[in-house]
């Protein structure tokens, strides 16, 4: 393991300060005087993050019943009697998603028991990936509670370490949940690293600390290798990543078909996987505007829509992507939200197709109600060379 | 009105007809048939404002009159009941009824009136010229499958039928385009054709014709103005509405100056891109054709899946080209040509490209290419 001379940086957490690590390391932010410091080496430069909230259900549950806060709390129970999401307190008494709530009780009988609501986290959720939206161009949800973020292409200067530490922050304020965030140069890794922090994290791996880093760690630690994977695994002789890395490609794919070259992959740290193409992952782009006044005529609305517009066409530009459908999303001054789906003939990213794309649709809507934000989405996105196919008959 | 009726010929005739009938209505009228009995012929008429179908068949009338039911229902009654059996169809006096007997089945329908069914109205079409269903069908069949869905562009959402002069031989032409791809196919001009408008004949006209053309053998006798367009059969008549459009000048867009030749044999040609293009991922699915002297490389990429490549021995002397196409859009255009071979006249791999039937230039089409 070779390690590069490169002086780390040091991120706080609170303030978002980074600087070159003074030696000897400080406890705490020289600025803030915070504790929570991130260090390392290519802290400046990575891009690629994971972020998962904590306990999600539990701890949106906890928000909202404060008497709960410092007691064990399991969400569950009306779905076959299972755990959804048990809280940290309750984690320490060895209660995991997915265990039968009779069995998650024995080993923690003081635990309150709250039904879900999925309603509710839906509506956190969407807050969440809201505010993450503003943070990176790209954003690929992987479930209600996990995203991976792109902010290689992000549009200001700011380090990216930077600006998922404050989203962070946000998310805390805004939401009322923790989040943790693995930041590294792949998705995998980032996943992995948003693990390690767990909970209300920052961890980093970088590229040159990634092998160190997985060598000791058993092979289910790799995203996608379940109890089962692992013990076909430790059976051919590899319990660690480090074995799993001596594998022959051959081996492992005639043994796990295509999956057997990703796990080779993965053991040396190695994710080609780009941010929002994962496999049937909802992925978008978008942009949206919330008004100082409501609006209600077309020609209140029609300059807006248009910046709208604009802005979605430059975030899939800057990210070389194609939207291959529309949703136009409009909230009333009551603040119900209704998205429509709006019809777009060829991949494009071009504003004045997405613009002609959406009117027809906003035209319908415009009956005298007065709207407080209108937003559109792009979807089923596609590589970038896919947008606007040339055309016999338009020639520029 | 009461009359029997043969069920094989009235199920036949129905069939016909309530295919114009759309499934949803606004107006009510308009999801029913309408039947008149007179003579020795019940004639059936279905219309959803744009087309208007009208069948006539051979019946035994008792007694005049004319009624509108249900389309959709009538015709799955038709299709159920017994086959070789005698349908017995009545009119109840005031009471807005049609009864409906077969056998030991008797059913009764709602009526509503026939003075309220709109037909669509006359009107002079002055150009007539009978065509050969064998024709009709190559000028549909060569064309439809490059019809454009796009509302904004209306006026490709049909088939642009017109007289056009081929190396100063008159030409009937049929011409379809999506933008991405054209298709256009001629045949010698029928007589009574020479100084027909141009007409954009709408995707459902298309379609429903096609159907009906399953069916016959004889020649169809063509007549139209520039809004109408009316096809007729010996016993089945389709009158539709044209798009009010203007089609685009397609002839600029068909390069004549593409000099890089290559020729496939088309049947391995459309295999091998179908295979290929198994891996792609992508809606588009694109196939990318590397070729130099004597072969083509196909080949698809995809992120998650892989790749494939697949490689044929074709005749190409020109300097050596790369170019992208929608494996969909190629196959749709070899599944047209009947010869053996396909002859691709290219220029780069930005410009469009010319595919036709080596053995029959009576067809013709424009390719746009992707970009891999």
């Amino acid at each position: 393991m070779e390690v590069k001379a490169q002086t780390p940086n040091c991120l706080c957490r609170d303030c978002g300060r980074i600087a070159p690590v003074a030696m000897p390391a400080p406890d705490s932010c020289p600025a803030c005087g915070s504790a929570r410091l991130v260090a390392h080496a290519e802290l400046a430069t990575l891009a690629i993050a994971h972020v998962d909230c904590d306990a999600f259900y539990a701890s949106v549950e906890k928000r909202d019943r404060p008497e709960l806060a410092d007691e064990p709390v399991i969400v569950g129970g009306s779905v076959r009697g299972v755990v959804l999401t048990a809280c940290y307190i309750a984690r320490r008494f060895g209660v995991r998603s997915a265990m039968p709530m009779a069995h998650a009780l024995r080993l923690c009988p003081d635990a309150s028991v709250v039904r879900p609501n999925m309603e509710k986290y839906r509506t956190e959720s969407r807050r969440i990936r809201e505010l993450m939206q503003a943070t990176a161009t790209r954003v690929e949800a992987v479930s209600i509670d996990e995203a991976y973020l792109d902010l290689s292409d992000s549009e200001s200067d700011e380090p990216p370490a930077r600006s998922l530490a404050r989203l962070a922050l946000l998310v805390e304020k805004r939401v009322g949940v923790t989040i943790s965030v693995g930041l590294a140069p792949n998705k995998m890794l980032a996943k992995m690293a948003s693990d390690m922090g767990k909970p209300r994290g920052f961890f980093v791996i970088g590229t040159s600390d990634a092998l160190a880093v997985l060598a000791p760690m058993k092979v289910g630690a790799l995203p996608g290798v379940g109890p089962v994977t692992a013990a076909k695994l430790e059976q051919l002789g590899f319990t660690t990543i480090a074995e799993l890395r001596q594998a022959k490609a051959d081996e492992l794919t005639h043994r796990f078909g295509r999956w057997g070259r990703r796990l080779l992959q993965q053991a040396h740290g190695e994710d080609e996987r780009r941010v929002g193409f994962g496999r049937g992952r909802s992925v978008t782009v978008g942009a949206e505007r919330t008004f100082a006044n409501d609006l209600r005529t077309y020609e209140q609305i029609a300059p807006e829509v248009e910046q709208i517009c604009a802005r979605v066409a430059e975030r899939l530009a800057r990210a070389d992507l194609a939207a291959g459908s529309l949703t136009l999303k409009l909230r009333r001054h009551d603040r119900l939200t209704r998205t429509h789906a709006c019809r777009l003939h060829d991949p494009t990213m071009k504003q004045e197709i997405i613009l002609a794309a959406v009117t027809p649709t906003l035209l319908r809507q415009l009956d005298g109600t007065a709207f407080r934000l209108i937003g559109i989405t792009a979807h089923d996105l596609m590589p970038g060379k896919r947008a606007d196919p040339p055309d016999l008959f338009e020639t520029d | 009105m009461k009359l029997t009726i043969e069920r094989a010929a009235l199920l036949r005739a129905l069939g016909h007809v309530q295919s114009v009938v759309e499934r949803r209505n606004t107006i009510p009228i308009l999801s029913n048939v309408l039947l008149r009995a007179e003579g020795t012929k019940l004639s059936l008429s279905a219309t959803d404002m744009d087309i208007e179908m009208v069948a006539s068949l051979v019946a035994q009338v008792s007694k005049s009159g004319a009624t509108t039911v249900p389309a959709h229902t009538l015709y799955d009654i038709i299709r159920k009941l017994r086959d070789g059996s005698q349908i017995e169809l009545e009119t109840t006096g005031e009471k807005g009824l049609m009864t409906l007997r077969s056998g030991r089945s008797t059913f009764t329908l709602s009526c509503l009136p026939p003075e309220d069914y709109p037909l669509m109205a006359g009107g002079e079409l002055a150009h007539n010229f009978l065509l050969s269903a064998g024709d009709l069908k190559r000028l549909i069949d060569r064309t439809r499958f490059a019809i454009s869905t796009e509302e904004t562009r209306y006026y490709l959402n049909g088939i642009y039928l017109h007289a056009a002069k081929s190396d100063q031989v008159d030409m009937l032409r049929a011409v379809a385009t999506d933008g991405h791809r054209l298709a256009r196919m001629e045949i010698p001009l029928p007589e009574g054709a020479a100084g027909m408008p141009g007409v954009i004949v709408p995707r459902k006209t298309v379609m429903e014709l096609r159907k009906l053309l399953d069916e016959m053998q004889d020649d169809v006798s063509v007549s139209l103005s520039d809004t109408k367009i009316r096809f007729t059969f010996a016993e089945t008549v389709l009158t539709s509405k044209l798009i009010d459009g203007t089609f685009p000048d397609y002839d600029r867009v068909i390069p004549s100056g593409n000099d890089r030749i290559l020729e496939v044999d088309c049947k391995l040609f459309a295999e091998a891109v179908d295979r290929v293009s198994t891996i792609s991922t992508e809606k588009s699915r694109a196939v990318k054709l590397a070729i130099e002297r004597g072969s083509l490389t196909l080949s698809a990429t995809s992120p998650e899946n892989g790749t494939a490549t697949e490689e044929l021995e074709v005749r190409y002397s020109a300097q050596p080209l790369e170019i992208g196409f929608n494996s969909r859009y190629l196959l749709d255009i070899a599944e047209q040509i009947e010869g053996e071979g396909a002859r691709f006249a290219l220029a780069d791999a930005a410009s469009p490209t010319v595919v036709r039937d080596s053995a029959d230039a009576s067809a013709l089409y424009v390719l746009m290419p992707m970009r891999v």
